[in-house]
């Protein structure tokens, strides 16, 4: 008988370019309230943005072999 | 696999008094997770041929997505919540679910009972009880199996549904419908290789949207030396020192612990019968196995997967015993509702460090993890049920002769239809929630003597199909007499909670009844499978026992091509290793 790492890639790119374009713009009152002051939207954006360009990278790399 | 399903009902049943606040970039989360998960069955779906890459992938998957996908299938809800509500309950004794319930059965399975099942060609585990012992043993198996799978999958809709409507106020009815409408989507279109891969995405989702929650949780609590600090305060207050940061050290007497049993009951009942029961026989996660490329791949398949397991408790236990440590150290620095017997409520463990711990945008990650594990428990459940259904019985009492494109077009059918039962089920349970446990009981009577007849078949050759058949009813029936006979403290005797005949001995938890039930009825079908086998003469040829028994198989040689780490043995050595030092490590 699809590389799942194509469309994990794209998942985590796409959530964390979200989860930074909106901890670009949130009030940072929010991260008081909630995450011990910091500002863990973009934090984890950049992790899961990170983590899907790894995967990408790893599907390029297969296909050109 | 009582244990397990028991914590779902009492996640749905007690999902109150924590509401999340979701924002537009929460939904957006939310619709792009779903959008790729849909996407995935859409792309599959001109990739399926044959019955054999709808139902079994093909045989095709690399090591690494089946092991994945094992560890997956099982990271529904009960995990999820139920484990973080138990870390709050029992503390670090919890993660004797892991190191002593997960670790060794998964290793035992990968080394030496995935050569039958893989070897073997069959395509299901009822289909090789059929090939070892007989119809009517595969037939019994299937049945009960395929009931089981579907219940389980409407337990799981109904959880979802309840806990959503509780902390978002979504109609119960709307997430009924959606959520089955998704998983059918994607079932439906791309088989179990959609489920697998979906199980993929959602063991990684889970993996980064709970880390977060731990790491903050510590840093709040003042790093591990505060947790542990709050906890044995915590536990003072609860007049067993030191029980709730200590795994092993308070066993040995089951008043000394919150978990209420001792180590034999633990280990033996635990460790060996509902371990091996589930793990080693359980079609659900043994389906990913089989899924696998070659017989290296599918024997690796667990025990690649039991590297995360074993560090599981971090990221699902951590969080209940962070809760119950913050609500330790102030009872107003979590929103941890109270139950109705004026204890926290622990199942709202997730909800409540998800609503104290995360903003908009980090939430909408945390609640599309919690959705997708629930999801994960249905469509795992279906895979499954369709299978079993399309190969053990429709196919075996319907339609011997049937065509392979009449065996997908089945198959999709009872994806249908499984998900519509599972509906039903999830709908019976919010009016008839005492049927709903009275059924989880009755299958654990039927699962818990199931390794037995596994072992003997695999490794006796003298076992025969009326031994394996009996065994398993004498099994089922010494559970039950068991249940009749015992009560756990504080509870009234009835045909739910036990004592049913007359209360002959008293458990200090029902945790301790449940282990011991299992104990029995392992033993009722060892003893008397053998007793009956060596009275009947044997059903099966050496012959025809070749690649089925172990002392009739030649043993697997790897192939010099594959380096010394991808061995099974060493693999599952190292793991053992492992785990025996996360144990010493949290005594």
């Amino acid at each position: 008988m699809l590389d799942i790492r194509l469309p994990m890639g794209l998942l985590f790119l796409v959530l964390g370019v979200i989860l930074i374009v909106f901890g670009l713009q949130a009030d940072p009152a929010i991260y008081v309230r909630h995450s011990l002051g910091q500002n863990v939207n973009l934090l984890w954006g950049v992790i899961f943005a990170l983590f899907g360009a790894v995967m990408l990278w790893l599907v390029r790399r297969a296909r050109k072999r | 696999m009582i244990t397990f399903l028991a914590s779902t009902t009492a996640v749905a049943s007690s999902a109150s008094g924590v509401t999340l606040q979701l924002a537009t970039v929460d939904y957006l989360i939310l619709a792009t997770y779903f959008a790729f998960v849909l996407g995935i069955g859409w792309v599959l779906r001109t990739q399926l041929k044959t019955s054999s890459d709808f139902f079994e992938s093909g045989r095709s998957l690399p090591a690494w997505i089946c092991a994945l996908g094992f560890i997956g299938a099982n990271l529904g809800a009960q995990e999820v919540m139920g484990m973080a509500a138990s870390g709050a309950k029992y503390g670090i004794a919890t993660s004797h679910f892991y190191w002593v319930g997960a670790i060794p059965a998964m290793v035992f399975v990968g080394v030496f009972m995935m050569p039958f099942y893989y070897g073997s060609k069959a395509r299901s585990v009822p289909e090789y009880l059929k090939l070892r012992f007989d119809e009517k043993t595969r037939t019994f198996n299937a049945l009960s199996f395929a009931i089981m799978t579907v219940f389980s999958s409407g337990i799981s809709m109904f959880a979802l549904a309840k806990l959503l409507n509780a902390i978002l106020g979504w109609n119960f009815d709307a997430c009924i419908f959606i959520s089955s409408a998704i998983v059918l989507v994607y079932i439906y279109t791309g088989g179990l290789t959609s489920a697998i891969y979906n199980e993929v995405l959602q063991f990684f989702l889970i993996v980064l949207g709970f880390l977060p929650l731990v790491i903050l949780g510590l840093q709040d609590i003042g790093g591990w030396e505060g947790l542990m600090r709050q906890l044995g305060a915590y536990a003072e207050t609860k007049g067993m020192p030191g029980a709730w940061s200590h795994s092993w050290r308070h066993l040995g007497d089951a008043q000394a612990n919150p978990i209420g049993i001792e180590w034999f009951g633990l280990v033996a009942g635990l460790g060996f019968v509902l371990s091996f029961g589930y793990w080693c026989t359980d079609f659900l996660v043994i389906q990913r196995a089989m899924a696998a490329r070659d017989m290296n791949a599918a024997r690796r398949t667990p025990l690649i997967a039991a590297v995360p397991k074993m560090l599981f408790p971090a990221l699902v236990i951590l969080p209940g015993m962070l809760a119950i440590a913050l609500y330790h150290r102030a009872p107003q620095d979590i929103a941890l509702p109270m139950g109705a017997d004026g204890h926290p409520d622990y199942n709202m463990v997730v909800p409540a460090m998800l609503a104290k711990y995360f903003p908009n945008g980090l939430l909408g990650v945390g609640l599309t993890a919690l959705m997708a594990s629930f999801m994960s428990g249905m469509a795992g459940n279906v895979t499954a049920f369709n299978t079993v259904w399309t190969y053990d019985l429709y196919q075996r009492w319907f339609k011997p002769e049937a065509s392979d494109a009449h065996l997908i077009r089945v198959g999709r059918i009872t994806t249908v239809v499984g998900l519509l039962i599972s509906a039903a089920c999830a709908y019976a349970a919010t009016r008839f929630n005492n049927i709903m446990d009275m059924l989880q009981l009755v299958f654990g009577f039927v699962n818990a003597p199931l390794f037995a007849i596994f072992l003997l078949g695999m490794f006796w050759r003298r076992a025969t199909g009326h031994g394996a058949f009996f065994g398993l009813l004498t099994g089922t029936a010494s559970a039950g007499l068991m249940h009749g006979l015992t009560l756990p403290t504080g509870e009234t005797a009835g045909l739910l909670k036990g004592g049913w005949i007359t209360v002959h001995h008293t458990f200090a938890s029902s945790m301790a009844q449940n282990f011991w039930m299992a104990i029995f009825a392992f033993t009722g079908c060892f003893v008397s499978t053998i007793v009956i086998s060596l009275a009947t003469a044997p059903t099966r040829s050496d012959e025809e026992l070749r690649g089925l028994v172990y002392s009739l198989t030649e043993r697997i040689r790897d192939d010099d091509s594959v380096p010394w780490y991808a061995r099974p043995a060493m693999l599952g050595g190292v793991v053992l290793i492992l785990t025996a030092g996360l144990n010493v490590l949290f005594w």
